[in-house]
């Protein structure tokens, strides 16, 4: 993989251009000052992280709440919803019965 | 008398024999917020008219004699539940102007209850700080040192509570968030268990470890709101249909007989030798109380931290996907196309901790790495569950430090986001194990800082919290102090 070959270069655990995909991914877009400075953090958050390889988890089932709930479910009533004006109310532009926003594709 | 300064309960007694009216409550505590909080800044939104209004209705149910256990009662909200037709920005530049169209459970049934809001609290930035101080609209300060940090997230509702701006407060603890700031204030702060309060319109930070709670003056106070709040909701899908009981009724039971653990790995190097002093101190109350404290373990402790930064940081990647400037809040000018326009807007939207551990939480999930952080981090959360469910079988309840030091000062460990995650240390295994946990005051440091003491219990064991906690409170007998102000 790319970034492994990367990392074993430096000795990181994140690098830079890693930085760069993940920002992509959580679509933020950061200044170079930025970047910089989140790669040294998130290294050391990760570094810190490391702690969890000295537990055995073999077998252990991932749990992800606290409290296990079978589905919750409830009778199929129709009820009142917020409707169209309030569901726009906070939109930064809307038009019509619609959300407005910049152009997609040319 | 200053109504203010007064718990639930003393009011409650004053309201029905006629000693004070609703108004007389409000009028008295928007006096105190006018004295004070230019120098605490405990609130993003003050609704003031709204507070009057409500005082005014809530007295002529009082005429009628229609009083319900909150009616007239101040209370503050923090910025991060939905209040329809107010202002609701958990703490953030990407709700600067957004107005909930509905209101959150707990809004509901404290309205029902007969509660009259004061405001909306300040808070760190979607609740991730320890401190209050990555809100986007400013510091709030300790009303005990106005140079330290009120603790977080729930730093506002915490230091409005200690400085009387309010009878008592709401806030949400995803990680210690009503706990430590509850400590570093000196009032009661409670996490219940997950599941026992309605989320329902609470701003989502990690889904599986979020929880609303009170802020009281004292323990029969938290009670009194956690009557209010607890109980099923069928709009949250993890709402736990049980019935809730009468927490009023543990106040004066005693813990005569009980057996209490002590974790050993929470009493550690590195905490600060007077709140290690306090725990001790608090020890020997409850043995004087009669009930036995007894050594007991929780192997993974070392690892709670680890566990809870992928955890936390991976179900917020996913929760604040959803501000992207199309449906609500603030939205980039300028862009030249959708992707872009989502990029500017997020970036421009969320403060430096909010991007760090969105940042966090996309590495953790993304491909190639989802095995060894989240999938690892949801394992050894099953063992740390475990080790509770087996404490639990030896004590009735178990008795931690909150923060292994007192309020820190404002901008110590900004610029250090390890050592500010340090900070959640003895209160995020409550939170990946889902049970509840109370902060209660346990003394002072030679400085005039509050500290405080947690109680720990099983799942849906609130009532033995507040059994502890009361028992503790009364004969601790801790010195009553005002923050000077």
């Amino acid at each position: 993989m790319y970034f492994n070959v990367r990392k074993q270069e430096t000795g990181l655990k994140i690098t830079k251009d890693e930085v760069d995909y993940v920002a992509h991914l959580a679509r933020l877009d950061f200044s170079e000052a930025e970047k910089s400075k989140f790669t040294s953090q998130l290294n050391d958050i990760l570094m810190y992280m490391e702690k969890l390889s000295q537990v055995d988890t073999a077998g252990v089932e991932p749990m992800s709440h606290a409290i296990s709930l079978q589905n919750a479910f409830r009778d199929d009533i129709v009820k009142d919803s917020l409707g169209n004006d309030l569901s726009l109310s906070n939109a930064p532009e809307a038009r019509g019965p619609f959300f407005r926003v910049p152009k997609v594709i040319e | 008398m200053i109504l203010s300064r007064l718990t639930i309960h003393e009011l409650q007694s004053l309201i029905r024999t006629g000693g004070a009216t609703s108004s007389d409550i409000v009028q008295s505590v928007f006096a105190r917020i006018e004295e004070v909080e230019g120098r605490v800044h405990a609130y993003i939104t003050l609704m003031k008219d709204y507070a009057f209004a409500e005082a005014a209705r809530a007295d002529q149910d009082i005429k009628a004699g229609k009083i319900q256990p909150l009616t007239g009662i101040p209370i503050a909200l923090k910025d991060i539940v939905c209040t329809k037709g107010f202002l609701t920005t958990c703490g953030s530049h990407i709700l600067y102007n957004y107005v909930p169209p509905y209101d959150a459970t707990v809004v509901q049934k404290l309205r029902e209850a007969g509660a009259i809001f004061t405001g909306k609290t300040n808070m760190d930035e979607f609740a991730m700080g320890s401190s209050t101080e990555t809100s986007y609209f400013g510091i709030t300060r300790n009303p005990w040192d106005l140079d330290r940090i009120p603790g977080g997230s729930s730093g506002g509702s915490a230091a409005a509570v200690a400085a009387d701006e309010c009878i008592a407060s709401i806030g949400s603890d995803t990680g210690g968030s009503i706990r430590q700031p509850a400590a570093l204030c000196g009032v009661v702060g409670m996490k219940p268990t997950y599941g026992r309060v309605s989320r329902f319109g609470l701003i989502a930070y990690a889904s599986s470890l979020d929880q609303i709670g009170p802020f009281t003056k004292d323990v029969e106070d938290c009670a009194i709101m956690m009557n209010a709040i607890a109980g099923y909701d069928s709009q949250e899908a993890t709402s736990v249909p049980m019935n809730v009981p009468d927490y009023t009724e543990f106040i004066s039971r005693g813990i005569d007989g009980w057996k209490v653990g002590i974790p050993k790995e929470y009493f550690i190097e590195g905490i600060d030798p007077e709140v290690n002093e306090a725990m001790q101190r608090a020890i020997t109350t409850i043995e004087g109380l009669g009930a036995t404290c007894v050594e007991i373990s929780l192997p993974h402790t070392e690892y709670c931290l680890a566990v809870y930064y992928i955890i936390a940081p991976a179900e917020a990647s996913s929760n604040l996907a959803r501000y992207d400037g199309v449906k609500y809040g603030f939205r980039s000018q300028d862009s030249i196309d959708l992707l872009d326009m989502y990029k500017k807007t997020r970036s421009a939207g969320f403060g430096a901790e909010v991007k760090r551990r969105i940042m966090i939480g996309t590495y953790a999930l993304s491909s190639g790495y989802y095995d060894a952080y989240y999938k690892k981090a949801s394992q050894v959360r099953a063992l740390i569950k475990r080790d509770f469910t087996e404490a639990f079988t030896l004590c009735n309840a178990i008795l931690t430090p909150i923060s292994p030091t007192p309020a820190f000062k404002i901008g110590e460990r900004m610029d250090n986001p390890l050592q500010m995650y340090l900070s959640d240390i003895f209160t995020v295994s409550t939170n990946l194990a889902g049970i509840p946990g109370i902060s209660v005051p346990c003394g002072f440091t030679k400085g005039g800082l509050p500290i405080g003491a947690q109680f720990l219990a099983g799942h849906f064991e609130e009532g033995t919290l507040i059994q502890i906690a009361a028992a503790f409170e009364k004969y601790a007998n801790i010195e009553k102090r005002r923050p000077n102000l």
